[in-house]
Protein backbone atom coordinates (compact mmCIF):
# COMPACT_ATOMS: atom_id res chain seq x y z
CA UNK A 1 0.00 0.00 0.00
CA UNK A 2 1.18 3.72 -0.85
CA UNK A 3 2.09 5.82 1.71
CA UNK A 4 0.58 9.68 1.53
CA UNK A 5 3.79 10.79 1.27
CA UNK A 6 4.58 8.69 -1.89
CA UNK A 7 0.92 8.95 -3.32
CA UNK A 8 1.62 12.97 -2.50
CA UNK A 9 4.47 12.95 -4.80
CA UNK A 10 2.80 10.93 -7.70
CA UNK A 11 -0.23 13.49 -7.58
CA UNK A 12 1.94 16.56 -8.39
CA UNK A 13 4.09 14.16 -11.15
CA UNK A 14 0.12 13.18 -12.56
CA UNK A 15 -0.43 17.25 -12.95
CA UNK A 16 3.12 17.17 -15.57
CA UNK A 17 2.97 13.79 -17.38
CA UNK A 18 0.47 10.71 -18.10
CA UNK A 19 0.89 8.16 -15.10
CA UNK A 20 1.49 4.36 -16.07
CA UNK A 21 -1.58 1.95 -15.79
CA UNK A 22 -0.40 0.77 -12.65
CA UNK A 23 0.37 4.34 -11.27
CA UNK A 24 -3.40 5.22 -11.72
CA UNK A 25 -4.78 1.87 -10.16
CA UNK A 26 -2.33 2.33 -7.20
CA UNK A 27 -3.22 6.05 -6.57
CA UNK A 28 -6.95 5.45 -7.27
CA UNK A 29 -7.12 2.82 -4.96
CA UNK A 30 -5.14 4.98 -2.20
CA UNK A 31 -7.37 8.05 -2.47
CA UNK A 32 -10.50 5.78 -2.21
CA UNK A 33 -9.74 5.05 1.40
CA UNK A 34 -7.35 8.45 2.06
CA UNK A 35 -9.38 11.56 2.28
CA UNK A 36 -6.70 13.61 3.34
CA UNK A 37 -4.99 12.46 -0.04
CA UNK A 38 -7.75 13.00 -1.86
CA UNK A 39 -8.43 16.72 -0.70
CA UNK A 40 -4.77 16.91 -1.82
CA UNK A 41 -5.78 15.93 -5.46
CA UNK A 42 -8.46 18.27 -5.24
CA UNK A 43 -6.45 21.09 -4.14
CA UNK A 44 -3.97 20.42 -6.69
CA UNK A 45 -6.42 20.95 -9.47
CA UNK A 46 -7.66 24.45 -7.59
CA UNK A 47 -4.18 25.77 -7.54
CA UNK A 48 -3.74 24.66 -11.01
CA UNK A 49 -6.99 25.97 -12.81
CA UNK A 50 -6.23 29.68 -10.11
CA UNK A 51 -2.70 30.11 -11.96
CA UNK A 52 -4.64 29.82 -14.98
CA UNK A 53 -6.99 32.40 -14.85
CA UNK A 54 -4.39 34.82 -13.71
CA UNK A 55 -2.50 34.52 -16.88
CA UNK A 56 -4.96 35.64 -19.30
CA UNK A 57 -7.12 32.68 -19.55
CA UNK A 58 -6.14 29.53 -20.54
CA UNK A 59 -2.45 28.61 -21.85
CA UNK A 60 -1.66 26.08 -24.81
CA UNK A 61 -1.12 23.14 -22.60
CA UNK B 1 7.08 54.31 -25.01
CA UNK B 2 7.82 57.46 -26.83
CA UNK B 3 7.12 59.30 -30.65
CA UNK B 4 4.35 60.39 -32.08
CA UNK B 5 3.91 56.62 -33.54
CA UNK B 6 2.87 55.46 -29.85
CA UNK B 7 0.70 57.98 -29.41
CA UNK B 8 -1.21 57.28 -32.74
CA UNK B 9 -1.15 53.34 -31.41
CA UNK B 10 -2.08 54.48 -28.20
CA UNK B 11 -5.44 56.43 -29.59
CA UNK B 12 -5.90 53.05 -32.03
CA UNK B 13 -6.03 50.79 -28.99
CA UNK B 14 -7.76 53.37 -26.94
CA UNK B 15 -10.93 52.95 -29.13
CA UNK B 16 -11.21 49.15 -28.03
CA UNK B 17 -10.48 49.87 -24.61
CA UNK B 18 -11.38 52.77 -22.25
CA UNK B 19 -8.46 53.89 -20.06
CA UNK B 20 -9.23 52.26 -17.37
CA UNK B 21 -9.64 48.83 -18.97
CA UNK B 22 -6.20 49.50 -20.36
CA UNK B 23 -5.32 50.20 -16.71
CA UNK B 24 -6.42 47.90 -15.24
CA UNK B 25 -4.98 44.87 -17.84
CA UNK B 26 -1.66 46.69 -17.03
CA UNK B 27 -1.79 46.38 -13.63
CA UNK B 28 -3.09 42.47 -14.26
CA UNK B 29 0.14 42.04 -16.33
CA UNK B 30 2.05 43.90 -13.73
CA UNK B 31 1.34 41.55 -11.34
CA UNK B 32 1.27 38.60 -13.55
CA UNK B 33 5.48 39.14 -14.63
CA UNK B 34 6.38 40.58 -11.20
CA UNK B 35 5.09 37.01 -9.60
CA UNK B 36 7.21 35.40 -12.55
CA UNK B 37 9.95 37.34 -12.17
CA UNK B 38 10.47 38.43 -8.81
CA UNK B 39 12.05 41.59 -9.84
CA UNK B 40 9.45 45.10 -10.33
CA UNK B 41 11.81 46.89 -12.66
CA UNK B 42 12.26 43.50 -15.27
CA UNK B 43 8.81 42.92 -15.04
CA UNK B 44 7.41 46.40 -15.61
CA UNK B 45 10.39 46.72 -19.02
CA UNK B 46 8.20 43.44 -20.28
CA UNK B 47 5.13 44.55 -19.50
CA UNK B 48 5.94 47.67 -21.55
CA UNK B 49 7.71 45.65 -24.38
CA UNK B 50 4.79 43.39 -24.57
CA UNK B 51 1.89 46.68 -25.09
CA UNK B 52 4.44 47.82 -27.30
CA UNK B 53 5.01 44.87 -29.55
CA UNK B 54 0.95 44.43 -29.27
CA UNK B 55 0.28 48.02 -30.64
CA UNK B 56 3.02 47.92 -33.03
CA UNK B 57 1.43 44.61 -34.60
CA UNK B 58 -1.93 46.19 -34.65
CA UNK B 59 -3.47 45.60 -38.29
CA UNK B 60 -7.25 46.12 -36.64
CA UNK B 61 -7.81 42.76 -36.36
CA UNK B 62 -10.34 40.75 -34.18
CA UNK B 63 -9.92 42.44 -30.50
CA UNK B 64 -12.14 40.38 -28.99
CA UNK B 65 -9.37 38.24 -27.87
CA UNK B 66 -6.96 40.94 -27.06
CA UNK B 67 -6.29 40.18 -23.54
CA UNK B 68 -5.03 36.59 -24.75
CA UNK B 69 -3.00 38.01 -27.07
CA UNK B 70 -0.87 40.29 -24.67
CA UNK B 71 -0.59 37.80 -22.57
CA UNK B 72 0.74 35.47 -25.47
CA UNK B 73 3.05 38.13 -25.99
CA UNK B 74 4.25 38.96 -22.19
CA UNK B 75 4.68 35.34 -21.93
CA UNK B 76 7.39 35.05 -24.43
CA UNK B 77 9.01 38.33 -23.20
CA UNK B 78 9.15 36.44 -19.86
CA UNK B 79 11.01 33.87 -21.82
CA UNK B 80 13.16 35.10 -23.23
CA UNK B 81 14.42 37.14 -19.69
CA UNK B 82 14.54 34.01 -17.86
CA UNK B 83 17.00 32.23 -20.75
CA UNK B 84 18.74 35.67 -20.47
CA UNK B 85 19.24 34.97 -16.63
CA UNK B 86 19.67 30.94 -16.93
CA UNK B 87 22.85 31.88 -18.77
CA UNK B 88 24.46 33.91 -16.22
CA UNK B 89 23.09 31.96 -12.90
CA UNK B 90 24.03 33.12 -9.83
CA UNK B 91 23.04 30.59 -7.30
CA UNK B 92 22.15 27.03 -7.48
CA UNK B 93 19.02 26.18 -8.75
CA UNK B 94 18.04 23.65 -5.80
CA UNK B 95 19.68 23.58 -2.67
CA UNK B 96 17.89 26.63 -1.18
CA UNK B 97 14.63 24.54 -0.33
CA UNK B 98 15.48 22.20 1.82
CA UNK B 99 12.41 22.33 3.75
CA UNK B 100 10.57 20.91 6.49
CA UNK B 101 7.76 19.14 4.38
CA UNK B 102 8.96 15.93 5.39
CA UNK B 103 7.16 17.18 8.75
CA UNK B 104 4.13 16.97 7.60
CA UNK B 105 3.99 12.95 7.81
CA UNK B 106 4.65 10.64 10.29
CA UNK B 107 7.46 7.68 10.16
CA UNK B 108 5.06 5.65 7.95
CA UNK B 109 4.72 8.05 5.16
CA UNK B 110 1.50 8.94 6.45
CA UNK B 111 0.04 12.57 7.37
CA UNK B 112 1.03 13.53 10.66
CA UNK B 113 -3.14 14.48 11.95
CA UNK B 114 -2.64 17.97 12.64
CA UNK B 115 -1.54 18.73 8.88
CA UNK B 116 -4.17 16.55 6.94
CA UNK B 117 -5.45 18.37 3.95
CA UNK B 118 -8.95 19.76 5.19
CA UNK B 119 -12.15 20.03 2.92
CA UNK B 120 -12.15 23.85 0.95
CA UNK B 121 -15.65 22.93 -0.24
CA UNK B 122 -16.58 22.76 -3.78
CA UNK B 123 -13.55 24.19 -6.31
CA UNK B 124 -15.36 26.54 -7.98
CA UNK B 125 -16.64 27.82 -4.46
CA UNK B 126 -12.80 28.41 -3.58
CA UNK B 127 -11.91 30.38 -7.01
CA UNK B 128 -15.15 32.81 -6.54
CA UNK B 129 -14.45 33.80 -3.07
CA UNK B 130 -12.35 37.29 -2.87
CA UNK B 131 -10.26 36.01 -0.36
CA UNK B 132 -9.23 33.72 -1.93
CA UNK B 133 -6.94 35.60 -4.34
CA UNK B 134 -4.98 38.30 -2.29
CA UNK B 135 -3.95 34.61 -0.07
CA UNK B 136 -3.42 33.13 -3.16
CA UNK B 137 -0.89 35.94 -4.31
CA UNK B 138 0.72 35.87 -1.27
CA UNK B 139 1.84 31.91 -0.86
CA UNK B 140 3.22 32.22 -4.37
CA UNK B 141 5.41 35.58 -3.16
CA UNK B 142 6.36 33.08 -0.23
CA UNK B 143 7.71 30.19 -2.28
CA UNK B 144 11.40 30.50 -2.61
CA UNK B 145 12.63 32.27 -5.16
CA UNK B 146 14.47 29.11 -7.36
CA UNK B 147 11.55 26.84 -6.63
CA UNK B 148 9.28 29.71 -7.80
CA UNK B 149 10.43 30.46 -10.69
CA UNK B 150 10.65 26.57 -11.74
CA UNK B 151 6.84 26.27 -10.94
CA UNK B 152 5.95 28.97 -12.79
CA UNK B 153 7.69 28.58 -15.70
CA UNK B 154 5.44 25.29 -15.53
CA UNK B 155 2.20 26.95 -14.53
CA UNK B 156 2.11 30.51 -15.73
CA UNK B 157 3.92 30.49 -18.86
CA UNK B 158 2.56 26.46 -19.43
CA UNK B 159 6.12 25.02 -20.50
CA UNK B 160 6.53 21.49 -20.64
CA UNK B 161 8.91 19.91 -17.78
CA UNK B 162 11.08 18.69 -20.14
CA UNK B 163 11.93 22.30 -22.02
CA UNK B 164 12.12 23.89 -17.98
CA UNK B 165 15.01 21.01 -17.30
CA UNK B 166 16.49 22.39 -20.41
CA UNK B 167 16.25 25.54 -20.10
CA UNK B 168 17.66 25.70 -17.10
CA UNK B 169 20.35 22.65 -17.11
CA UNK B 170 19.12 20.87 -14.63
CA UNK B 171 18.04 17.11 -14.64
CA UNK B 172 14.67 16.02 -14.82
CA UNK B 173 14.43 14.18 -11.59
CA UNK B 174 15.12 17.61 -9.83
CA UNK B 175 12.74 19.39 -11.87
CA UNK B 176 10.12 16.79 -10.64
CA UNK B 177 11.35 17.44 -6.53
CA UNK B 178 11.13 21.30 -7.22
CA UNK B 179 7.46 20.93 -8.81
CA UNK B 180 6.50 18.34 -6.10
CA UNK B 181 7.97 20.63 -3.43
CA UNK B 182 6.19 24.30 -4.71
CA UNK B 183 3.12 22.54 -5.13
CA UNK B 184 3.09 21.22 -1.48
CA UNK B 185 4.31 24.60 -0.18
CA UNK B 186 1.55 26.69 -1.47
CA UNK B 187 -0.85 24.10 -0.56
CA UNK B 188 0.27 24.39 2.66
CA UNK B 189 0.38 27.87 3.13
CA UNK B 190 -3.23 28.50 1.41
CA UNK B 191 -4.76 25.71 3.81
CA UNK B 192 -3.08 27.54 6.66
CA UNK B 193 -4.18 30.78 5.62
CA UNK B 194 -7.40 30.53 3.45
CA UNK B 195 -9.15 27.92 5.58
CA UNK B 196 -8.53 29.29 8.80
CA UNK B 197 -9.37 32.49 7.52
CA UNK B 198 -13.00 31.32 6.64
CA UNK B 199 -13.41 29.77 10.06
CA UNK B 200 -12.69 33.13 11.46
CA UNK B 201 -15.64 34.63 9.63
Amino acid sequence: MMSCKQATSLMSQGQDRQLTRSERLRLRLHLFICSGCANYNKHLGIIREALQRMGGGKSDK
Amino acid sequence: MNADGSAKQNQSLARDLDPEQLSALHDEMLRFATLQLRDKTLAEDAVQEAITAALKSDSGAERASLRTWVFAILRNKIIDVIRERSRHPTQSLIDEDISDLDEQFDERGHWQKEQQPGNWGHPESVLANEQFWPIFEACLNHLPENTARVFMMREHIGLEISEICQELSISESNCWVIMHRARMRLRSCLEKNFLHAGDAL
